[in-house]
């Protein structure tokens, strides 16, 4: 029976390089509550995760000529933007709700929080069926 | 990674908001600075703020929008005189009155500038929590293994 990394580790990379990227994105929102005609963005996690697993398992790009680039590696695939329906639209043009962005943020650094500790339990895992204690 | 460039954008909002702090303080505090002519006298400023966008390579790059250059952080692109008419008061002993009698003072609303204060500092503590979080976050990351 053959261990690679990606099978030992399930979904919870993925989710875990999904959550930061979407950290990233929802703190643009909010530095950016006050600029005019900023559109507030996020992305379907569900479906990200969905089409990271995807990919996972396809093991990325066929080469099926000497000039094909291999795909894959550090893009993050299948992340769609989409922009938020504000629900109190301002005169400026600017579509960022604060305090739906900040409920939004502080949830994900939850979620983070969590992939993170599912991810390190999966590595304490591998850690002890090598020692073999 | 991504946990690094939310320190950037966060950055970047605070140094914004800061920027606006700035003209906000500058303003009240010339709220009543008189001259004897429109020309001299002291008008509102306000900082004009605008989404920086960054493709993979670190360029400002507008026009591209789809994946990593999704998130952007703020720009202060300038600071501009508000064009609001100024007051003129009829004060005839005043020293700098003309030879009317009138004082110009600052086109500045005391009352519009209190509430961009009270938004430019929450706005500056929102940017302080999210960095908080993020740095949470890298430490956790640290963490991985052990």
């Amino acid at each position: 029976m053959a261990i690679n990394f990606q099978q030992a580790l399930g979904m919870s990379e993925s989710a875990l390089r999904l959550r930061a990227h979407r950290a990233e994105v929802l703190s643009a929102n909010l530095a950016n509550a006050d600029t005019p005609n900023y559109k507030a963005k996020d992305f379907d996690f569900h479906a990200a995760l969905q089409s990271a697993q995807q990919q996972q398992s396809r093991g990325g790009l066929m080469l099926t000529q000497d000039r094909h680039i291999e795909g894959g590696g550090q893009m993050l695939p299948g992340v769609n933007m989409t922009y938020r329906t504000p629900t109190q639209p301002s005169i400026d043009g600017n579509t960022v709700d604060e305090h739906i962005e900040h409920a939004e943020f502080m949830a994900n650094s939850l979620e983070f929080q969590t992939a993170f500790t599912l991810l390190n339990s999966r590595f304490k895992g591998l850690i002890s069926a090598i020692r073999g204690e | 990674m991504g946990l690094n460039r939310i320190m950037d954008i966060a950055g970047s909002g605070m140094n914004a908001q800061s920027v606006r702090l700035n003209t906000t303080a500058s303003n009240i505090a010339n709220a009543e600075s008189a001259a004897s002519s429109a020309d001299n006298v002291y008008r509102g400023r306000h900082p004009i703020f605008a989404a920086a966008y960054h493709n993979m390579l670190g360029h400002p790059d507008s026009t591209n929008l789809s994946g990593d250059e999704a998130s952007a952080g703020v720009n202060v692109l300038g600071i501009v005189e508000s064009d609001a008419p100024l007051q003129m008061r009829y004060e005839p002993n005043h020293p700098l009155a003309d030879e009317q009698g009138y004082v110009f003072y600052p086109n500045v609303n005391v009352v519009e500038e209190m509430t961009n204060m009270i938004s430019a500092s929450r706005s500056f503590q929102v940017n302080i929590e999210v960095m908080n979080s993020a740095k949470q976050m890298v430490q956790r990351v640290l963490t991985l293994g052990q």
